[in-house]
């Protein structure tokens, strides 16, 4: 049973992005994409041959596979429905936030290892980003365990299975808290807006598109499908919080599904709706999420 | 953390930091609206059998003060004082709202310090914190803000912060105390609106750290 969040993850991340795109394509008032129009895109890329520069090493071959690798690990801990992750043990919770942390590194250093300033910008600009996000997850899932468990160094697992009805009657507003920082967090991790346009064409502006612009062919398909991945897991922990379980997985995992699928139109509303922030606006919404989560902990300390 | 007067206090909290991020002159003013008339529905909501009239006036008396009299003049002095309508902190906005969290942080630790005598009428416990924090968030306000409509917001919040205080801790104030601590922020008020009137027909801004300087 603890292999079903897996096999989710791995088939159905590339259909996250497919609804995310026919949400913003109805929205915008036009037909939209196949939603398995990912699938056919990898497929693709997977059929060609791919270029490699000759300045390049080999940390700009292991950049895209390293980061699938990582991407696919953290997705072995993520328990989905009240079903437990594959792997789980008190403290993989960190572990989850240094693996996500070692794709970023390795996909920053691949896009630096090709010598162009444009990679370097947004190498930067990105690490810069998440290093503002990453205490936002931390002290979240540290409110959320304390708030559940007692103790915060759990496993995710823990952590989802103690999110009940009971718990969100007893400290709804801690977990609300949460929940908007985490939603901000995976908003800023996933580059999307208003941190990041995916859609944009000119590099001045690229935040993510623009580290991976020397890709091509499988490697290109690797970086896409780690990124639906990245979706698919980062959504699974915003669902993980947000809905209350019942301990019944065969009630929980369809609600989970259903949650999944209202993460990825809210993600096609968002980006619907708003235009990307300016930079300088993003560290403040990425900082003020990190009050909000210290906020969380500290009201769980005293509350 | 499941009471209503606990959900309260923690919305205010939030407003605080969210006014510490804030650098819009007009949803400060708003920010600080909905503070103030969400407090003075505080009263009535902790009251719970010992409900008077007088809660009730008071509480209509606080709601139209500060939902409609003060932003009124607020955005009164706004238009006419010829005012840039962004407020910049001195310490960027950044660190204003980590010194928020810094701020709710040591409000806690220092309330877990005091010696303060049991309140068993107390709504909740996180009175004390909220109001020392509110109370801080206004110091910080008024130090670290250019305009004089900025410090006059953080003059505001301190009044809340006292208000929470007092609601939390003398739950017997006769009427008329409390009538004449609001009537003094009114006249407080619109002492400040008219000399950031004077300030700004003389010089033409209202930004205080302008005023230090002594070229013209």
């Amino acid at each position: 049973m603890s292999i079903i969040p897996l096999i989710l993850t791995v088939t159905l991340a590339p259909l996250m992005l497919g609804v995310i795109n026919r949400t913003k394509a109805v929205i915008g008032g036009r037909q939209g994409q196949p939603l398995a129009q990912p699938y056919y895109n990898l497929w693709k890329l997977l059929g060609k041959g791919a270029v490699y520069s000759h300045t390049a090493s080999w940390v700009f071959r292991a950049g895209p596979i390293v980061t699938l690798a990582s991407v696919l690990v953290a997705a072995a801990l993520m328990p989905l429905g009240s079903c437990p992750s594959l792997v789980s043990f008190s403290g993989d919770l960190v572990l989850f936030a240094y693996l996500l942390g070692l794709g970023r590194f390795f996909t920053v250093t691949a896009a630096m290892d090709t010598g162009s300033a444009f990679e370097g910008m947004g190498g930067s600009r990105e690490v810069f980003f998440s290093t503002l996000a990453e205490p936002a997850l931390l002290l979240g899932l540290a409110a959320v365990a304390k708030k559940a468990i007692g103790t915060p160094l759990v496993s995710l697992t823990e952590i989802h299975a103690h999110v009940t009805a009971s718990l969100w009657a007893h400290s709804g507003l801690i977990l609300v808290f949460v929940a908007v920082a985490f939603v901000i967090v995976f908003l800023a991790e996933n580059s999307r807006i208003p941190v990041d346009d995916p859609n944009t064409h000119l590099e001045l502006t690229m935040i993510h598109e623009v580290m991976v612009l020397d890709h091509s062919g499988p490697d290109f398909a690797f970086i896409l499908y780690g990124a639906a991945l990245k979706l698919w897991v980062l959504a699974a922990l915003i669902v993980g919080m947000v809905i209350p379980n019942t301990g019944y997985f065969i009630v929980d995992l369809p609600i989970s599904l259903v949650g999944m699928l209202a993460v990825s139109v809210m993600v096609g509303v968002i980006e619907s709706v708003m235009a990307r922030l300016r930079l300088l606006r993003v560290s403040q919404l990425l900082v003020s999420a990190t009050a909000m989560t210290a906020l969380a902990l500290v009201l769980e300390y005293r509350g | 953390m499941g009471t209503f007067a606990d959900m309260v206090l923690v919305f205010v909290l939030l407003i605080n930091l969210v006014l510490l991020g804030s650098s819009r002159l007009a949803s400060c003013i708003r920010q600080v609206a909905i503070q103030g008339v969400v407090l003075g529905i505080l009263p009535i909501l902790v009251a719970g059998d010992a409900f008077h009239l007088r809660l009730l006036v008071l509480a209509s008396g606080v709601f139209l003060l500060k939902g409609f009299v003060f932003p009124n003049l607020l955005f009164r002095s706004m238009r006419t004082a010829n005012t840039r309508h962004e407020a910049t902190p001195i310490i960027g906005q950044t660190a204003s709202v980590v010194m928020g969290v810094v701020i709710v942080v040591a409000s806690f630790w220092l309330t877990s310090s005091l010696e303060l005598p049991p309140a068993e009428q107390a709504a909740s416990d996180l009175v004390v914190p909220v109001s020392l924090a509110t109370l801080l968030t206004g110091l910080l306000l008024i130090v670290s803000r250019h305009q004089a409509l900025s410090q006059v917001v953080g003059y505001l919040v301190l009044e809340n912060g006292v208000f929470i205080f007092g609601a939390a801790l003398a739950r017997d104030e006769p009427l008329l105390v409390e009538m004449g601590v609001l009537l003094d922020v009114l006249v407080a008020v619109l002492v400040m609106g008219i000399a950031m009137f004077h300030i700004s027909r003389t010089f033409d801004h209202i930004d205080v750290e302008q005023l230090s300087q002594l070229r013209d």
